[in-house]
């Protein structure tokens, strides 16, 4: 690593860590926009069997080149900008929504040492990148002047704004027992309690203790990605397609990247926050970034079987269940948290 | 100049030019995302003076919740622009006036010996997290302060639905609770009949 350092600096002379800050990005970057593409390759295999189908199977070895092959394909389609649309921001949009998707990975830990930006109050500082995804979906379904579109991002701007209060509140609860806003601090916090010194580490976690903010975050997570049964937004027996309806080619390829990169970041916070990160869930196990990898695939998982079970939320209900349902469940917890930490009983000291 | 005066006047470059356009873009949505530009250089500029908490707070309730349902109304409506700027040249004078009188306030606030804190001084020592510390405070010094603000955005929540409500609705309506509960049994009965024989 030094003679990497030193080399380095070598060549570039003082620009070095603005260079090294780029490699390391390119490193986060270029391995997760593989992992959308092969994310959308399995969740055709996944869905295809479990509907008694194969799945995509034409194109290399049992289909494995399928998402090169659709990258390509709408990379090179032309982009159709509707009449009256407003070009500038109906151009701008796709990139409002993969921004915050992107940008978010600055600060989410791989394991103790290898994260890019171990800031202090990383946690909200990933609240408040996430929170600025809707505008891609709002400002697309605007600017393209198209009825469904504009439908797909009024629904979409309620729902998000809706999840992420419940989201939120979950999140609370857990920086409360971490007693800290560092991603890395909140992994670490988990690897200490009874369990965890009995070697038995995945049931100090704190999904265990957090159960009901688990499942609110997760679900939430669902919402927040537009994911089925919430892809109100898109609807397609519904308003067709929603926001992206007007959208061909690269620029409709991009909501679909950032969509599976949203999908892969919040299943990336949930095995951070609620299922201990990197750790081993025994004790006589190494720790490892492939722990943190097999967590978020199973997550991945089970986003894409929520996708082939549940039949989509009707509109109002989705509303219920947020504000109604997961709101009060938020704050009734968010208090039991607390008296549970200020009695004799606490197990996070 | 350093680095970091170097991030400010771009920075403030930004905002001034965001928020000059938030007032002359024709287009009521720019205007919109325009402001959403000028809180988001502002975070920027406040996470300069290393006030983290706040710089991530006003992009976390601004640019993540209070604009988009603002930007929801706005492309809502239909703003004739051009209607709305008649008057200008007549609510010019006051509008001066008003400008010139915030300016004035402005620089008295800016002038005074509260805001003549040097940098050094200003500057929080490694290790301490702004957040934890303005929490601490927020929870002692300035609890009463801090829960009459809540009590008065309790207040003006109130007092918008009691504004908006029109009363209750006698349309006919069906509880989604009722929806989400139901059960199979319920709408569905397997009846045991004797085969009919003849």
């Amino acid at each position: 690593m030094d003679a990497l350092m030193n080399f380095g600096t070598g060549i570039f002379g003082g620009a070095w860590p603005a260079v090294w800050t780029l490699i390391k990005i390119v490193l986060i970057v270029a391995p997760m926009m593989l992992g959308v593409a092969y994310l959308t390759y399995f969740e055709r295999k996944v869905i295809g069997y479990m509907q008694v189908r194969i799945g995509p199977n034409r194109v290399g070895p049992w289909g494995l080149i399928q998402p090169i092959a659709d990258g390509l394909k709408l990379l090179m389609k032309e982009i159709i900008v509707p009449s009256g649309a407003n070009k500038g921001i109906f151009i701008i949009a796709p990139m409002l929504a993969i921004a915050p998707a992107l940008a978010a990975w600055a600060v989410v830990p791989f394991t103790d040492s290898l994260v890019l930006a171990n800031i202090d109050a990383s946690l909200l500082y990933i609240m408040a990148i996430t929170s600025m995804g809707v505008y891609g979906i709002i400002l697309s379904g605007w600017a393209s002047n198209s009825k469904y579109a504009f439908l797909g991002a009024m629904r979409s701007a309620a729902q998000m704004v809706s999840y992420e209060i419940s989201m939120g509140f979950s999140l609370i609860c857990v920086l409360m027992v971490s007693n800290s806003l560092n991603l890395v601090e909140i992994v670490n916090v988990q690897d200490q309690g009874r369990f965890a010194g009995l070697g038995l580490s995945f049931l100090s976690w704190n999904w265990l203790p957090l159960f009901p903010m688990f499942l609110v975050y997760l679900i939430s997570g669902v919402a927040e990605t537009n994911r089925a049964p919430f892809d109100v937004a898109e609807g397609e027996s519904e308003i067709v397609a929603g926001f992206h309806v007007e959208y061909s080619g690269m620029a409709f390829a991009v909501f679909f990247l950032a969509e599976y990169a949203n999908m892969i970041l919040v299943s990336a916070l949930t095995a951070i926050m609620f299922l201990g990160g990197w750790l081993s869930p025994v004790g006589f196990l190494p720790d490892g970034i492939l722990w943190l990898f097999a967590k978020m695939s199973a997550i991945l998982f089970l986003f894409l079987w929520f996708r082939a079970t549940f039949p989509r939320y009707r509109y109002d209900q989705l509303m219920r269940l947020g504000w109604k349902v997961f709101v009060p469940i938020c704050l009734i917890w968010l208090v039991v948290v607390g008296v549970w930490m200020m009695s004799p009983l606490n197990i996070w000291k | 100049m350093d680095f970091q005066t170097a991030v400010f006047f771009f920075l403030s470059a930004i905002l001034v030019f965001a928020s000059l356009r938030v007032i002359t873009a024709r287009n009521p949505v720019h205007a919109a995302l325009h402001l959403i530009l000028a809180f988001f250089t502002c975070g920027g500029i406040w996470a300069l003076l290393q006030a983290e908490f706040l710089a991530i707070a006003i992009i976390l309730v601004y640019v993540g919740a209070v604009m988009v349902l603002f930007l929801f109304v706005v492309m809502m409506l239909d703003i004739n622009i051009d209607r709305i700027r008649q008057g200008f040249w007549n609510y010019l004078p006051l509008g001066a006036l008003l400008g010139l009188l915030m300016v004035l306030e402005m620089g008295l606030v800016l002038g005074s010996k509260y805001f003549q804190v040097p940098a050094a001084e200003a500057m929080v020592p490694a290790g301490v997290s702004n957040t934890k510390a303005i929490g601490a405070l927020m929870f002692s010094d300035y609890v009463y302060p801090f829960e009459l603000a809540s009590l008065i955005l309790l207040v003006g929540m109130i007092a918008a639905i009691v504004l908006t409500y029109r009363g209750p609705k006698h349309s006919k309506y069906t509880s989604p609770n009722l929806q989400v509960f139901v059960k199979a049994k319920d709408r569905v009965r397997v009846l045991q009949m004797p085969v009919e024989k003849d």
